[in-house]
């Protein structure tokens, strides 16, 4: 009985703590919004949202901008996961989120311009996300196993045109920037590969490094970090890439084109003007850091710093060159 | 061997043991509510070691790993609902012995499997990490097909009232696994052109929806309001009852401890599937099968020390090849990465000293487990036993949608948890357990990957059925299958000797109801 007692008070102390709690954050986020004056942005936390899963490459470079974000904005940056459909999720969610800079999320390119036009309903269209800026790519590279009987991508490409369908190649997922290369290669190579699509960067080098596949499309930092363990033929860059100098490019060997992932970050479309600067100037605070440069480009990641406007363009580009190669290769 | 024994100096500093008790005991608490995983607890832990050093940024965030895993047997006991995905097996034992009154004793089982379990893993990570990474590279897509093919046949083993309606579920949980964009091809499937569904049923909202409402409506309809949830009883002396129960077993302990270790280093196959693997071979070696799921401690032993093990299992192929075997192991590749720490050679080189310590921060995280466990889990299982049911079921239901929520951040898992939550209770009323239709969910992806980039592989090479049957892993795997399949006529066949013993032989949930 006294047992039952002591629970009571116990269970009734725990309620009304819980309840003083929520009128707590009730009334934090009566003031945060803000229902009088419209205050300077920003005036409370911002929301960083990843549209994968923690421990990627988002993640990674957005756990390493946090403090400097932090820092140019004066407001606290909270990293939150919202994964899922290829980033499609977090990025309808943004779509029709309200356009005030307090939710910005990371933008993918290839992914955020190959699904809407791949899918029936994306949930969202790429004109309905504002650029804001971009800070870095991991340009995708072509590798076989160390002890692979082919030492240069001629090599591969030659055995590829013998045997169509032979070699097989594998890389993340379908409509991908790993898709979207390989289709490019044997289109412009006019050879036949056997794609094998993972669910991530994880499993695909999983499967190569085991021998389940001949060859794989890796991203600069797997490239990077697993390159003891493999030859790598040619890197989708314009130049030569910083971090693994003797890899030649696809266009040096003939094959014009280049393949990577780019990553900013986005935010509604409708999102005042003033926002959108304020953003772009705390990231490209972050962005030209010497030591967050210093550290990404040790990890394998290709640094850049474009501007809203800069990003706009490139990402118009890039729509543009995506409709075209796949309209050719019969995916459209 | 100077690194190693200054790595031993450096783990045993009291500020790293300290860490190494809070990251356990925060671990604890996140894997104990249902919907919060080790995955978002190491996330959300993550920025918080920004400012540390490498050192004891690793002995917390392994800690909190090792603690988390622990930590979802809680729920699996007192609500019937595994707190993390990696507990599911724990639920069919845990939670009948504590509908007994013994849920403490349940907990300190699971105490003690998990604290062996995980020991037993870290000492495969401390001593043959490259080896064993470099086997496990030989798991291809066609053993990944056969894996969860001999996954499936579990149901057999988790249905033993109705093998048919085992099956049935299965197969709904199979349907369920194939909604949203298709992992192979990137199709879209039953969505019926919304958003939220091209995502698939995302296994936590599922788990708790298939688990813990039918559980919470349960409570509400079938008992008094002022009685609480489950009766609960204390024992003296409890610890050194339970060791004495389970020493008796060792093989038990050693083999499901053993079972975790290589499933968690398989990249891809994790935690979760290995304390339902753990418990099949548990119930098929046992002598006395017809006792799993009335709250047998070996159901218990077998599900919490093959998880637990799995967590130490999971780094081997992060830490020597930088591939994480589990999401938690994941996120901590993250960390390591942030921290200027590349996996591979470099981290037996170079990073050696900090390398071991955070393998033997493992061990010491394996060994406070036991008396922060037990500690705990007697303050949980009182608080949980004594809380009335008109607080315990909103609690429960309160938790339940901000897990769904919270994994990732997206309301329409609510709602998938609500809907399955109904086809969960209704299920569970004609008797359909939600064990078989979460490991159709579990295996169908996995399967479906397996099965097709097989098939391209197989194609490629001209020979498009021979990479199913040649390969050594994957026949081992086949002879596996087919005598699990076979194992319930078998155990027919037992059971026709004491058919008093076959009249007994019932499920878990069927025999809550009968109490009741």
């Amino acid at each position: 009985m006294s047992k039952n007692g002591r629970n009571g008070q116990i269970t009734t102390g725990l309620c009304a703590a819980l309840a003083v709690l929520f009128a707590l954050i009730s009334a934090a986020e009566a003031v945060a919004a803000g229902t009088g004056e419209p205050q300077a942005y920003p005036s409370r936390a911002v929301n960083y949202v990843i549209p994968f899963d923690a421990g990627g490459q988002s993640d990674i470079t957005a756990q390493y901008q946090r403090e400097g974000l932090e820092r140019a904005l004066g407001v606290d940056v909270v990293i939150r996961h919202q994964p899922g459909a290829g980033g499609a999720l977090a990025w309808s969610a943004l779509a029709r989120g309200s356009a005030d800079g307090y939710t910005f999320s990371g933008n993918n390119i290839p992914h955020i311009i190959i699904q809407p036009l791949v899918r029936e309903n994306a949930g969202y269209d790429t004109d309905d996300l504002r650029p804001v800026y971009m800070f870095q790519t991991t340009p995708i590279g072509l590798a076989v196993a160390a002890n692979s009987r082919f030492n240069t991508l001629d090599e591969l490409i030659a055995h590829a045109r013998a045997n169509p369908g032979q070699i097989t190649v594998s890389g993340s997922g379908t409509h991908s920037g790993h898709h979207l290369a390989i289709l490019q290669l044997q289109y412009l190579s006019d050879t036949e590969f056997t794609y094998i699509p993972a669910t991530g960067a994880a499993p695909s080098v999983t499967n190569f490094l085991g021998g389940h596949t001949q060859a794989i499309l890796a991203n600069s930092d797997d490239l990077v970090q697993h390159r003891n363990a493999m030859k790598i033929l040619a890197i989708g860059t314009t130049e030569r890439f910083h971090a693994l100098p003797d890899v030649p490019t696809f266009i040096e060997r003939g094959y014009d084109f280049t393949a990577g992932i780019d990553r900013g970050v986005t935010v509604a479309r409708d999102t005042p003007e003033e926002i959108v600067r304020t953003l772009e100037a705390a990231f490209d605070a972050v962005s030209r850091d010497r030591t967050f440069v210093a550290e990404m480009q040790a990890l394998g990641f290709e640094i850049h710093q474009k501007g809203a406007d800069e990003f706009s363009a490139y990402i118009e580009r890039k729509k543009e060159e995506i409709i075209t190669a796949l309209t050719v290769l019969g995916e459209l | 061997m100077p690194v190693v024994l200054q790595a031993l100096v450096t783990v045993l500093h009291p500020l790293n043991l300290f860490l190494i008790s809070i990251g356990v005991t925060a671990g604890i608490v996140v894997g104990a509510l249902p919907g919060l995983t080790a995955t978002m607890a190491i996330a959300l832990l993550v920025p918080f070691t920004f400012g540390m050093s490498v050192v004891h940024a690793l002995v917390l965030l392994g800690g909190i790993y090792c603690g988390a895993i622990y930590g979802g047997s809680y729920a699996a006991i007192l609500i019937n609902t595994p707190g993390t995905p990696a507990a599911i097996a724990t639920t069919f034992d845990g939670f009948a012995l504590a509908r007994k009154g013994h849920a403490y004793r349940a907990i300190v089982v699971a105490t003690i499997a998990s604290s062996v379990g995980g020991l037993v893993g870290v000492f495969f990570l401390v001593f043959l990490s490259p080896p064993l990474a470099r086997a496990s590279l030989r798991f291809g897509p066609p053993e990944f097909f056969w894996l969860t093919v001999f996954g499936l046949t579990i149901i057999a083993t988790i249905s033993p009232k109705s093998t048919v309606k085992g099956l049935i579920g299965g197969a709904i949980g199979l349907l369920i696994g194939t909604i949203g964009i298709s992992p192979i091809e990137g199709t879209v499937r039953y969505a019926f052109r919304t958003v939220a569904l091209q995502n698939g049923i995302t296994l936590i909202p599922a788990l708790i929806g298939l688990f813990c409402l039918p559980e919470i409506l349960d409570m509400i309809g079938t008992r008094y309001h002022r009685e609480t949830a489950i009766p609960y009883r204390s024992q003296r002396h409890m610890l050194r009852r339970v060791w004495r129960l389970m020493i008796r077993k060792p093989w038990l302990l050693l083999r499901s401890s053993l079972i975790g270790t290589v499933i968690g280093i398989v990249p891809g196959a994790g935690a979760n599937i290995a304390g339902l693997v753990s418990y099949n071979e548990a119930v098929r070696a046992s002598r006395t099968p017809e006792k799993f799921g009335e709250g047998s401690i070996d159901g218990i032993t077998a599900s919490e020390a093959s998880n637990n093990a799995g967590v130490a299992g999971s780094l081997v192929p992060l830490l020597t090849l930088g591939i994480p075997g589990a999401p938690p192991a994941a996120v901590l590749l993250g960390a390591l990465l942030l921290k200027g720490m590349r996996p591979g050679a470099e981290l037996f080189s170079v990073h050696a000293p900090v390398t071991y310590t955070f393998m033997f921060s493992l061990v010491i995280a394996n060994i406070v487990l036991l008396p922060l466990g037990i500690m705990l889990g007697k303050a949980a299982s009182k608080v949980v036993t004594g809380l009335p049911i008109t607080l315990l079921a909103p609690l429960v239901f309160f938790l339940s949608v901000i897990g769904a929520f919270s994994i990732q951040n997206n309301i329409a898992d609510v709602y998938v948890m609500l809907a399955l939550g109904l086809v969960g209770y209704v299920g569970r009323r004609v008797g359909f357990q939600p064990g078989p239709i979460v490991l159709g969910l579990i295996l169908g992806m996995m399967c479906e990957q397996g099965l097709v980039q097989s098939i391209l592989i197989g194609r490629a090479s001209g020979t498009p059925l021979a990479i199913f049957f040649t390969r050594p892993i994957s026949i081992v795997l086949i002879a596996l299958t087919l005598l699990s399949a076979a194992w319930p006529m078998l155990a027919r066949i037992r059971q026709r000797r004491l058919p008093e013993a076959a009249a007994a032989h019932t499920h878990p949930i069927v025999e809550e109801k009968s109490d009741a």
